[in-house]
């Protein structure tokens, strides 16, 4: 294994928001359509589904992009949404998912 | 200009494109400041370039040989790696279990983001705007164009690697592998076995 400098180590003790979602909670995407680099994919904004686990918490991408720390990190969600409710005219199986990691501060609860 | 490049014997000499250029302006100042030397750098691509799929084949074919391996992989894709023994820097890795009710695949719909340290350099499809918009939009027809049929009974789940996580399929163990030992079972367990765009096959000459 090579030694390359500053190589990236990921710990996962970051200071962190407090954790909003549990596993099975129903949650919405922002629909908001920010500048700068955004792991938020345009296609999922403004979709719900429901949170399938929480991943950790890890530094914020868009901070990290400006070469800031990125913490307070924020809670990193999986989270899956029906493909029927993402593509109106999805043509697979009604049971069919997308799941996709979000960040905390990019949703919003829905009630059950 | 292409006569003359061909007088001189510079074979197919093009201009280097914008990131190309970005890429050795970026790499040869890093190198001017000391902050990373070029043996580092030519290491680091060797070790890249070394790395294959073999190590996600080992770690499959123990799941399937070991159910409390499976289950700790499940739930821990990362500390299961390290017990196994693999170096898995930088690497937080769900593994998605196919069922005969559920079959999974992967994709990075923002860049190309890809379990490198299981499954080495993704392959260009993988990395391709055609592949990565359209699995999230009708993963059947682009599964059906590799190849693999999914039945209408079982039900797809896309996984999109869009932050810190990476993802590796654990596909079904052939119903025909059964006495097969790990070292057997890890060559049938290909990469797009692992990316979810195949399933394993057990040839007829085994």
């Amino acid at each position: 294994m090579p030694q390359v400098a500053n190589r990236p180590q990921y710990p996962t003790d970051h200071p962190s928001v407090p954790v909003r979602f549990a596993a099975g909670d129903r949650v919405r995407v922002r629909k908001t359509y920010p500048l700068g680099h955004i792991r938020t994919p345009y296609y999922i904004r403004g979709h719900a589904g429901v949170v399938e686990r929480l991943c950790g918490n890890y530094p914020v991408p868009e901070e990290l992009a400006q070469m800031r720390s990125g913490l307070p990190a924020q809670p990193l969600y999986r989270v899956r949404f029906l493909q029927r409710e993402v593509w109106p005219d999805y043509a697979g199986r009604a049971e069919d998912v997308v799941e996709i990691e979000i960040f905390q501060h990019w949703l919003e609860p829905l009630s059950a | 200009m292409s006569d003359a490049a061909e007088d001189k014997g510079l074979g197919d000499y093009r201009p280097l494109s914008y990131f190309q250029l970005m890429e050795v302006s970026l790499r040869e100042l890093l190198v001017e400041k000391g902050i990373v030397t070029d043996a580092q750098v030519q290491a680091t691509l060797e070790d890249m370039r070394a790395r294959g799929p073999e190590a996600g084949a080992r770690v499959v074919a123990r799941a399937w040989t070991d159910p409390g391996f499976k289950a700790r992989l499940l739930e821990n894709g990362t500390r299961a790696c390290e017990e196994f023994g693999l170096d898995v820097p930088a690497l937080r890795l769900v593994v998605v279990e196919n069922t005969p009710q559920v079959h999974n695949v992967i994709v990075c719909t923002l860049c190309s983001c890809y379990p490198r340290m299981l499954l080495g350099l993704p392959p260009d499809w993988y990395k391709s705007g055609n592949y990565r918009s359209r699995v999230v939009r009708e993963p059947r027809a682009v599964l059906a164009e590799f190849g693999l049929r999914v039945p209408d009974h079982v039900s797809l789940r896309v996984h999109d690697s869009t932050a810190d996580m990476r993802y590796l399929v654990l596909p079904m163990r052939p119903a025909q592998t059964a006495g097969w030992g790990e070292a057997q079972l890890a060559q049938i367990v290909t990469r797009d076995c692992m990316i979810g765009v195949a399933v394993p096959k057990v040839s007829d000459s085994l």
